[in-house]
């Protein structure tokens, strides 16, 4: 009985797609010369092929459950009048377009594709080029953005995020390439997401900012030369796992801003020619395990407002400083971690110096005082009271220091 | 004038001295090089060894040199030879001597490892860091008589210029830190050509992102071409006002 019902389900499921569905072909000069009209004869679960051309699309609305495929690039264009798409329909897959010129405004976040209350959503394999809001997904679940190639105007006034995400639920965003737009990828409030493999470059604010969204994990991506780098605000449980943050380089810009963040895990991240690798203020239980700080200005600021975290076996190169912070730290804890400037020694021999490390220099903590004073880097005084300080501590804070500092580079 | 030049550059690169000096920089520059994969950091360490090699050594070889050489300068007022045209003579030929080894010492091997805007800059502000502390080493060298005096007196300068100022301006920005101080900053950085050399090179560097509004406004004046033309002025300036008194003071003096 059970079996049979089984069986009788699974034909249920199998048979539709099959017999009824249909492929409608877009392509110019033929009966359907719009994907408007493709959409409005097509049923659940047909297939759209739109063959290669361009095609004025003014706010297309797909409402049905459709496989939309395009053949070699075909482009939708809005000619600065409207959105180019919108998907309204779950179970839609749309792949290989080229979709430009979404209209700017300030009313509303007009987009190159929007997705709206939808579920079951695939995006892959587009090119965005020139939109105000490259992919909008809005009170959306279970969407997969793959592979697509998202370029802004890269002007500052009208510009929207690359992908953005607005009360979203477990999204997958993978191997998506953004540039020139305000924000690479925009997150509020959205949860239980999968970010890997992006690279954001070049835009205008941030690589990466996002807000309110909890158990969220990336992995692997690049956010390079960014505005502003990568912001994330207000957020618990994310996981950031094994990216790449280089070259946010220029004054108040940080590889990493963390602000109001807990339970985080930063692990294996690289933190490469920042002005600042992370900028951390009200972060609480945030453990940063395994990462490579190298030639950054300032390694990590840790504001005072910061508490009960953990930074273990990282390594810290060639940082003008490595820690800065504007207070009295406490319960910060350093373990474990490699510092090119530690001037202990290992007698027994056991991989880790006998000496703590403190990694808040003299000088670090004049500047903080009085910036101006950084116009004596490096300068002989400079080097002085730094090796003063360090020799007999007396300024820089007793309590934050590193117990067992490595003695070699961790390799990873 | 020239001819000084000649016989002074002949004396000095014969001595020992100088081949140490020239020694020393190749050997912290080849060590720093080879040593470090890194080229950006290289040229940082090796900024912080010239910013107090360089001064030093320049100012104190070159009062010695004047003072040891005292008797040929002597000889050299007795012949109807402007004092005008020996002052300068001995400064070419000194300059030229230690630039030589600053050259071989330093340059050479930066442009091997890291020729760059970063390594130009430094090459630059250290040939002219030298000449500017040469030219110190002049003014001590015409005001006092005395060989020890004369030494001490170009200690003291270098020990000011690359310490106490320094120092100085720590106190400064301390006491001074609720007033807008940049505009103050780039003028007190052109009091001390140490500072101006520092400050050329590493804003070529890490510094420049790292210093916020202070930085904006350094980079913004010390990167500007303005600002490259100012510095370089400034540190012509400490090249010549001291040879200028120097050559004033050396004029009227009863040898």
């Amino acid at each position: 009985m059970m079996r049979s019902l089984i069986v009788k389900i699974g034909l249920l499921l199998a048979m539709p797609l099959p017999l009824w569905a249909h492929t409608i072909i877009v392509a110019p000069g033929t009966k359907v010369v719009t994907l408007k009209q493709a959409v409005n004869l097509a049923k659940n679960g047909d297939t759209i092929r739109v063959e290669k051309g361009t095609y004025i699309s003014l706010n297309t609305i797909v409402d049905k459950e459709l496989t939309i495929l395009g053949q070699n690039q075909p482009i939708l264009d809005a000619r600065y009048q409207e959105e180019v798409l919108t998907i309204t329909s779950g179970h839609v897959k749309l792949d290989g377009f080229i979709i430009q010129n979404s209209k700017t405004g300030s009313m509303r976040d007009f987009a190159g594709i929007r997705l709206s209350n939808v579920e079951f959503v695939t995006i892959s394999n587009n090119t965005l080029v020139n939109n105000f809001f490259g992919i909008y997904l809005s009170n959306c679940k279970h969407i997969q953005v793959l592979h697509n190639h998202v370029t802004g105007s890269n002007n500052i006034e009208n510009s929207g995020n690359g992908i953005h995400l607005w009360k979203c639920k477990e999204v997958l965003l993978n191997g998506n390439y953004v540039t020139r737009h305000r924000d690479g990828i925009y997150f509020e409030f959205a949860k239980k997401c999968l970010i890997e493999n992006n690279f954001s470059e070049k835009n205008i604010r941030y690589g990466l900012h996002f807000m309110f969204s909890d158990d969220d994990t990336y992995r692997q991506n690049t956010f390079k030369n960014n505005g502003s780098g990568v912001s994330v605000m207000y957020t618990r449980r994310i996981a950031m796992l094994d990216n790449t943050f280089i070259e946010n380089w220029g004054s108040s810009i940080y590889g990493v801003l963390l602000k109001e963040i807990t339970d985080a895990r930063i692990e294996g991240n690289h933190f490469i020619r920042n002005t600042t690798g992370i900028y951390m203020e009200n972060s609480d239980r945030i453990t940063v395990t395994h990462n490579d700080f190298i030639s950054n200005g300032w390694a990590m600021r840790v504001l005072a407002s910061c508490n009960k975290d953990h930074f273990t076996q990282n390594n810290y190169k060639g940082n003008s400083f490595d820690v800065t912070t504007n207070g009295t730290l406490k319960e910060i804890y350093f373990n474990d971690n490699y510092w090119d400037k530690y001037e202990g020694y290992d007698l027994n021999k056991d991989g880790t110096g006998d000496i703590p490390y403190r990694p808040i220099s003299l000088y670090a903590q004049i500047i903080e005082q009085n910036p101006q004073s950084v116009m004596l880097m490096r300068s002989f005084i400079v080097n002085l009271i730094d090796k003063v300080e360090r020799a007999i501590p007396s300024i820089t804070p007793e309590s934050v220091k590193d117990e067992k500092p490595r003695m070699k580079l961790w390799k990873r | 004038m020239l001819k000084i030049a000649k016989y002074i550059i002949l004396d000095i690169v014969r001595s020992k001295v100088l081949l140490a000096y020239t020694l020393l920089l190749l050997a912290i520059s080849l060590t720093i090089f080879l040593s470090d994969a890194d080229v950006t950091k290289g040229l940082v360490s090796i900024t912080t060894v010239i910013l107090i090699i360089v001064p030093l050594v320049s100012i104190v070889y070159a009062t010695t040199y004047y003072f040891n050489a005292a008797e040929f300068t002597e000889m050299l007022v007795s012949q109807p030879i402007s004092r005008r045209n020996i002052l300068l003579g001995k400064f070419i030929g000194i300059s030229s001597s230690i630039l030589l080894a600053f050259f071989i010492g330093v340059c050479i091997p930066v442009c091997l490892f890291a020729f760059s805007a970063t390594g130009i800059t430094l090459m630059i502000s250290g040939c002219l860091l030298t000449l500017s502390f040469i030219s110190l080493a002049f003014l001590t060298s015409t005001i006092t008589r005395d060989k020890a005096k004369g030494i001490g007196l170009a200690l003291m300068l270098w020990f000011y210029f690359s310490i106490i100022f320094d120092g100085l301006v720590l106190l400064f920005l301390t006491l001074f830190a609720d007033y807008p101080l940049e505009k103050a900053m780039i003028v007190l950085t052109a009091l001390n050509p140490i500072d101006l050399a520092r400050i050329l090179i590493l804003l070529q560097l890490d510094i420049s992102a790292l210093m916020g509004y202070t930085g904006a406004l350094y980079q913004q004046f010390f990167g500007s071409g303005i600002g490259i033309v100012f510095s370089l002025l400034m540190q012509m300036i400490w090249i010549i006002v001291p040879l200028f008194f120097a050559l004033k003071i050396f004029k009227k003096k009863d040898l």
